[in-house]
């Protein structure tokens, strides 16, 4: 170990920073008291917190950046003209013990362009988690999965990871030919169903024998990148919609498009990444994970784009008026969670306190209502101060809220100026 | 005594102590408003009615008694939110919850239209947040002698709650956490935990930083190899700074290696 490792460390951190999954929950792992680390409760630690306010958890590094792929949105492509190292595994080895040591880390999240072919980089990858496991470490581990990798290796480093991701990139398969001629979505489903079918193999096994192996206990994830290609939300949410009914999948991330490569004229020529975008499809995704929404009732053939004004919740109630106002002492919880303002946590709170007596506006904003958003959707036995959607209009309403959010200025990542469409150099 | 307008209670400032006022306020069929240490000057207009002599035997009833009416989850929130020391009026909370909960017919631990259960459980978790923050923000510099050792200034004196977890995650390195506020901390062995403080004119006790001289020899490299990714790691054309701000708040820039 020593000076020239943080030239190696530069490099190969700036080329995996791109991959935005950072979580390291959904998984429990002891420590035997002997080891070194533990994964909590199911829930991850963020350590810390970059300048770009993403956090950080794991340490995000690539085994290598040479790559043989030349996929068009990717930094890393071999046609570009980057500096390019290569890690051993010992080096990745120790520099996450000592990391992990002193709490800067909760585990690793290893990924690697391919080298030579698939199984050669997967092996170098799988060695670096086996030899981790076998020196104890209890931390949590997210391998990326090559595409075109062998079943055997896959089933192996499953063994060892507690989630293992396969990045889709492109929501449509005739754009991520486009773009990356050299992969197909074989490739990419190919691995993501291995693991999805070596999760459930395991769960029925361990329901015989609670001493059988684990395989990749967190499950599995995948990426999409946002605004390199012409698909609508409506493509992409279809798709995480999909993706969310297999049990070992457990999250999409979704990245806004970094231009990256700007001489290619495939690509869109964005000035910067299409934040509010990326933003709106979390919230979207957020609505099918916790609060029971269906993907056709976020997007539709009618609507195929979330609003970017506002956020997707608010945009169905406003489309649904006739489903308001809710009443917060009688409606049951599932009512009370589609009305804007009101979040999961407020939502139980409601349900738990009403049992008491009646609630009241004043206490709704003590335990944490956006009132400035609920008071149009809501009733309870109070008279409401502004009127309700039904009162107001739709329009009335949203003209409110929109006024309101641009005379403060909009908030934190959405005050960036992104209301142009976006500009492409060559159509599609 | 009776015409003041408000009147207090005297205690030691222990947790059984302010049991023991529960017990004697019904004891006294009195309600103190106030709940002052003994050398506590007492506020205008109030008057130190009882000098609460603090009994093991009258908590302990008085806890037997909320573990029949209370779940595990709400007594827990009551001992944790008794650690939240920088709330100078968290005991007179915890107090005016406890009267509640015993004049109440059935556990009143949900009913967050109420003003004090609702503010119990806000503070519950802003002392949980700030263990959190405790979990996250901690930093390990690694001794000569291959201690690890870390400094840290919490705002709710939350250190006995993380050191379950710090024990079991680095159950194979020898450690030394420290509250430089409070100056005290807690000492692993590989074996035990112990509660340990350090001279009050010890730099380390001070500042928390390491000397170069008692360093181990590769705690700077990986200092500066920590401080290389963070930097390596954020995508410059997304810069959002004031969401990094809000979710590592400057407070704890002080004892954060990536932020020297």
């Amino acid at each position: 170990m020593n000076a020239a490792m943080l030239d190696k460390l530069k490099i190969l951190a700036e080329s995996a920073k791109y991959d935005v999954s950072c979580s390291s929950s959904g998984t429990v792992r002891r420590n035997n008291g002997k080891g070194l680390g533990n994964t909590v409760g199911g829930l991850g630690i963020c350590h810390s917190f970059a300048e770009d306010g993403r956090c950080i958890s794991l340490l995000k590094v690539m085994l290598t950046n040479y790559c043989i792929f030349d996929c068009a949105y990717c930094v890393n492509r071999r046609s570009n003209d980057v500096r390019r190292a290569t890690f051993t595994p010992a080096e990745v080895v120790e520099i996450t013990m000592e990391f992990y040591r002193r709490n800067y880390i909760e585990g690793l999240f290893l990924s690697s362009g391919v080298m030579q072919n698939a199984d050669y980089t997967m092996e170098r990858l799988v060695r670096v988690v086996k030899d981790l496991r076998a020196q104890r470490f209890n931390g949590y581990i997210h391998l990326k999965s090559i595409p075109g990798a062998s079943r055997q290796l896959i089933t192996e480093a499953g063994l060892y990871a507690d989630r293992m991701s396969v990045n889709i990139e492109i929501p449509t398969e005739s754009n991520l030919k486009m773009l990356a001629p050299e992969k197909s979505y074989d490739s990419i489903f190919q691995p993501m169903k291995v693991i999805h079918q070596g999760v459930l193999e395991s769960h029925e096994e361990r329901l015989r024998h609670r001493s059988a192996p684990r395989f990749v206990p967190a499950g599995q994830s995948t990426q999409m990148i946002v605004g390199a290609t012409d698909d609508t939300d409506k493509d992409i949410l279809r798709l995480s919609s999909a993706f969310y009914q297999r049990p070992s999948i457990r999250r999409v991330y979704y990245s806004g498009y970094v231009a990256v490569n700007t001489y290619d004229n495939r690509l869109p020529a964005l000035k910067q990444p299409p934040l509010v975008r990326e933003n709106r499809l979390y919230q979207a995704d957020w609505l099918m994970r916790f609060y029971k929404f269906k993907v056709n009732e976020i997007v539709d053939d009618t609507y195929p784009n979330l609003d970017l004004e506002v956020d997707p919740k608010l945009a169905w109630a406003l489309r649904h008026p006739e489903f308001f106002p809710v009443d917060v002492n009688t409606a049951c919880y599932e009512h009370i969670l589609r009305v804007p303002g009101i979040g999961v946590k407020s939502a139980m709170q409601i349900v738990a306190s009403r049992r008491y007596g009646a609630l009241t506006f004043f206490q709704l904003k003590k335990i944490g209502v956006v009132l400035k958003k609920a008071q149009y959707f809501i009733s309870c036995r109070e008279l409401p101060v502004m009127g309700t959607i039904n009162e107001l209009k739709p329009e009335k309403v949203r003209s409110l809220l929109v006024a309101k959010n641009t005379k403060k200025g909009l908030e934190g990542q959405l005050e960036l100026n992104f209301e142009q469409p976006v500009q492409l150099v060559t159509p599609y | 005594m009776s015409d003041v307008a408000e009147s207090a209670f005297a205690y030691d400032k222990t947790f059984d102590g302010l049991l023991t006022c529960v017990f004697d306020s019904y004891l006294l069929k009195r309600k103190p408003q106030r709940l002052l240490a003994f050398d506590e000057p007492a506020p205008l207009f109030c008057e130190v009615a009882h000098t609460v002599a603090t009994d093991e035997k009258k908590a302990a009833r008085v806890w037997a008694h909320l573990e029949k009416k209370m779940t595990e989850l709400a007594l827990h929130s009551l001992t944790v939110s008794w650690l939240a020391d920088s709330i100078t009026d968290v005991d007179e909370l915890i107090f005016r919850y406890i009267c509640k909960m015993i004049d109440s017919p059935k556990s009143i631990e949900t009913n967050f239209g109420d003003a004090d259960v609702l503010r119990l459980s806000q503070v519950y978790k802003q002392v949980c947040g700030e263990r959190l923050r405790m979990l996250q923000f901690l930093r390990f510099q690694k001794t000569a002698d291959g201690i690890y050792f870390a400094a840290f200034e919490p705002r709710h004196n939350v250190l006995p709650l993380t050191l379950d977890h710090f024990k079991d995650r680095f159950a194979d390195q020898q450690w030394i956490i420290y509250d430089l506020q409070r100056q005290y901390g807690y000492m692993y062995d590989l074996h035990e935990v112990n509660r340990i403080t350090f001279a009050a004119d010890n730099k380390i006790a001070q500042d928390g930083l390491l000397d170069k001289s008692i360093m181990d020899a590769d705690e700077q490299l990986f200092q500066s190899l920590w401080r290389t990714y963070y930097k390596s790691i954020s995508i410059e054309s997304r810069r959002n700074p004031r969401k990094m701000k809000q979710d590592m708040p400057v407070r704890y820039w002080k004892h954060l290696t990536e932020k020297q």
